[in-house]
């Protein structure tokens, strides 16, 4: 028979055990997230399809024909926004929907027991699926524009992963912080929506490359690294992309991630309190 | 075998209280507070904590199969060990080892999505409270048809009625097989029907050996439904023991309570930062130099709050309930503009309406005749004294009212009956 023992600061030894019983909660969960997302919706799931689709028109309407960003680099513009979006698309509702994860759920917080951080984990569920369905549509459009990928592509669930944690870090903080304060909400909006400018999203890194600041703004973006890792695997001869220029990138998300959950935890049990 | 064990559990809160300039703890207040101490010298507008215990030191133990019943004012500390014991929050102090697995139902549908089918919630709601895929599966059929909810399964249940959605709810946990049950007045909820149909399931639980505590008001339903019983005040255990011995410990804890209380200032009285309760007093109109109230005696209930709003509607909402929870009525009065200050009311009991027994009253402050602000539970306890003439039968007369309403009788004709 079970043993619990309820004693403070038990949990504490226990968390990642608990974390690995409470498993299936986390699919049903995510299961929840997904079904919820495309209910009386017509098209359902066409939506994750639609959505990058339409974002990628208007902005190669906006930056290319009528901007007319300057494209340093070999790659038609249309490709370099098309993989920056799809990328770009998975971290920005990741960190939106992790940071919405625990006030989302107040009601589960006050009622029942599970670890926490199950919250934030299933939240991703969402931009996940979006993010596979955006790629399947990608890889054809890449192919008739005379750029098929090469086995590079391998390499994307790692640049993935990055992302994920990059992600999973930041919308941490701010679901811990949302808690109590529910300013931290109206930042992540913001934070996205300038994010999407800082980081070479819309336009070539080769823009940027040779300007004189380039060399900091590579080590302060881990971002930067991971969206041209991802060109790399996607874009046959793409050169841009140095394997050194990552690390950095996975140097700051280990500490960032680490800090994150620590952070997570110290406010964790607090979290009934204040919601 | 004792499946639960406790040993001195305590849970502390911490209490911020405010004096002179600092204000509070939002992220502004905060912020500025921390800026104006970087200007100034720290002076006594700090914020002072008080220690808050809401249970200390308690221990007990609980045997296999027990139904127990947790009994207290409000207050007392019940939802604090609900919570602790279902892992919500930590004891500060303490230790409780648990032989089991835990389901506990805080409410009825816990973690329900309203977009969701039926079929769906029944999953969902079903892994938050620890069921397994498979076993949900195993009394999907069981669930559904003890809801009754069969042709609405692949509806969402926003468009379920209420009594839908407590039915489907109540059903789910009613089929969580756990060694150990705890349940927080979930019987508060839905009709005489429905709570006699929860008593009934949770009675089945308890004969197939599972260990249930129950948390409630309900004095009638604890005392069917447990074997045992806690009496809980003021964050410590009083008693435990055999039901109809606590419970009986119980009543005459409260039957001390006075036939007034009153605060002197909004800062130690009950309530919450919009309105605080000054006063509440019983004013017996005394007949024939009695001592105490009986049935013939008509009485006034008078109520002092402390509002702390400008500019609302507010109306008082009473609550004459039966010791044991039952509601005997529930009056309100009108809805009125109010500013700050001081609001007055008065409710006048007729003489010879209530029966004799102890009667609790409980109101809540409403806004907009709709919003309840703040619910004073069992506000002021009182006892009806028996009174009878014309009578030789002296067992205790049943019902909750004694209303002298006319019921003539007499002789019609005379007839030899043979």
């Amino acid at each position: 028979m079970q043993e619990t023992v309820i004693e403070a600061g038990r949990s504490e030894k226990y968390y990642w055990q608990d974390l690995w019983r409470f498993k299936e909660l986390l699919f049903i969960l995510a299961l929840r997230d997904i079904t919820v997302k495309y209910k009386q919706t017509f098209v359902g799931v066409a939506w994750a399809i639609f959505r990058p689709v339409l974002t990628v028109a208007v902005f190669v309407f906006a930056f290319d024909k009528v901007a007319k960003i300057e494209n340093k680099s070999d790659i038609p513009l249309q490709i370099i926004i098309f993989t920056g979006v799809i990328f770009w698309n998975f971290f920005a509702t990741s960190f939106q929907q992790v940071s919405n994860s625990i006030t989302g759920n107040a009601n589960l917080v006050s009622k029942v027991y599970f670890p926490r951080l199950l919250m934030p984990l299933s939240s991703v569920a969402v931009p996940l699926l979006d993010f596979i369905v955006g790629f399947i549509v990608m890889v054809p459009f890449l192919m008739y524009k005379g750029y098929p990928p090469t086995l590079n592509i391998i390499f994307v669930p790692f640049f993935l992963v990055l992302s994920f944690f990059a992600a999973f870090s930041l919308g941490v903080i701010f679901a811990s912080l949302n808690v109590q304060f529910r300013d931290f909400q109206q930042l992540v909006p913001l934070i996205v929506q300038y994010g999407f400018f800082v980081c070479p999203i819309a336009y070539p890194i080769a823009t940027i490359q040779e300007l004189s600041w380039y060399p900091i703004y590579q080590w302060i973006n881990p971002l930067a690294g991971i969206i041209e890792g991802f060109r790399w695997c996607l874009i046959p001869n793409y050169q841009y992309f140095q394997w050194d220029t990552i690390i950095p990138s996975i140097i700051f998300i280990t500490i960032t991630t680490t800090l994150s959950v620590i952070f997570f935890r110290k406010r964790e049990n607090s979290f009934v309190d204040y919601i | 075998m004792a499946v639960i064990e406790a040993e001195n559990i305590s849970k502390k809160y911490i209490i911020d209280h405010i004096k002179g300039n600092a204000k509070g703890n939002t992220l502004r207040e905060i912020i500025t507070d921390n800026l104006k101490n970087l200007f100034t010298k720290k002076e006594d507008d700090e914020v002072s904590h008080e220690d808050f215990w809401a249970l200390k030191g308690v221990s007990f133990k609980i045997e296999q199969g027990d139904r127990v019943g947790i009994i207290g004012s409000n207050g007392a500390g019940k939802s604090t060990l609900l919570k602790i014991l279902s892992r919500i929050t930590e004891p500060t102090e303490g230790k409780i080892s648990i032989k089991g697995r835990v389901a506990s139902l805080l409410e009825v549908g816990t973690g329900f999505h309203p977009e969701l089918s039926g079929r769906e919630n029944i999953f969902l709601n079903g892994a938050i409270l620890g069921m397994k895929r498979q076993e949900i599966k195993q009394h999907f059929d069981a669930i559904v048809d003890f809801a009754g909810v069969e042709k609405f399964l692949d509806t969402p249940v926003k468009r379920y009625s209420s009594g839908m959605y407590v039915r489907l709810g109540f059903a789910i946990s009613a089929h969580l097989e756990p060694e150990i049950m705890v349940v927080d007045e979930v019987l508060a909820v839905g009709d005489a029907e429905f709570q006699r149909k929860c008593l009934g399931k949770m009675k089945d639980a308890s004969t197939s050996g599972r260990t249930i505590l129950f948390v409630s008001h309900n004095l009638t339903a604890v005392q069917g439904l447990c074997n045992k019983a806690m009496f809980m005040q003021k964050g410590q255990l009083i008693e435990m023991g055999e039901t109809n011995h606590v419970l009986a410990t119980y009543l005459s804890h409260v039957q001390k309570t006075a036939l007034e209380s009153w605060w002197l200032t909004p800062e130690e009285a009950p309530g919450n930062d919009k309105v605080r309760l000054k006063s509440i007093k019983l004013i017996p109109e005394y007949l024939h130099n009695q001592k105490h109230i009986d049935v013939r005696t008509p009485f006034k209930v008078q109520i002092e709050v402390w509002n702390m709003m400008d500019n609302v509607n507010l109306n008082l909402s009473l609550h004459l309930n039966s010791l044991t929870g039952e509601c005997i009525f529930n009056i309100g009065t009108e809805s009125k503009p109010f500013e700050k200050g001081i609001i007055h009311a008065e409710c006048e009991i007729p003489a010879d309406f209530l029966n004799d027994g102890s009667y609790s009253i409980s109101f809540m402050v409403v806004k907009d005749t709709s919003n309840a602000i703040y619910n004073f539970e069992e506000a002021l306890i009182f006892e009806i004294e028996d009174y009878r003439e014309g009578t030789s039968w002296y067992g205790k007369w049943p019902g909750y009212v004694r209303p002298k309403i006319n019921f003539p009788i007499a002789q019609l004709e005379l007839e030899s009956i043979s």
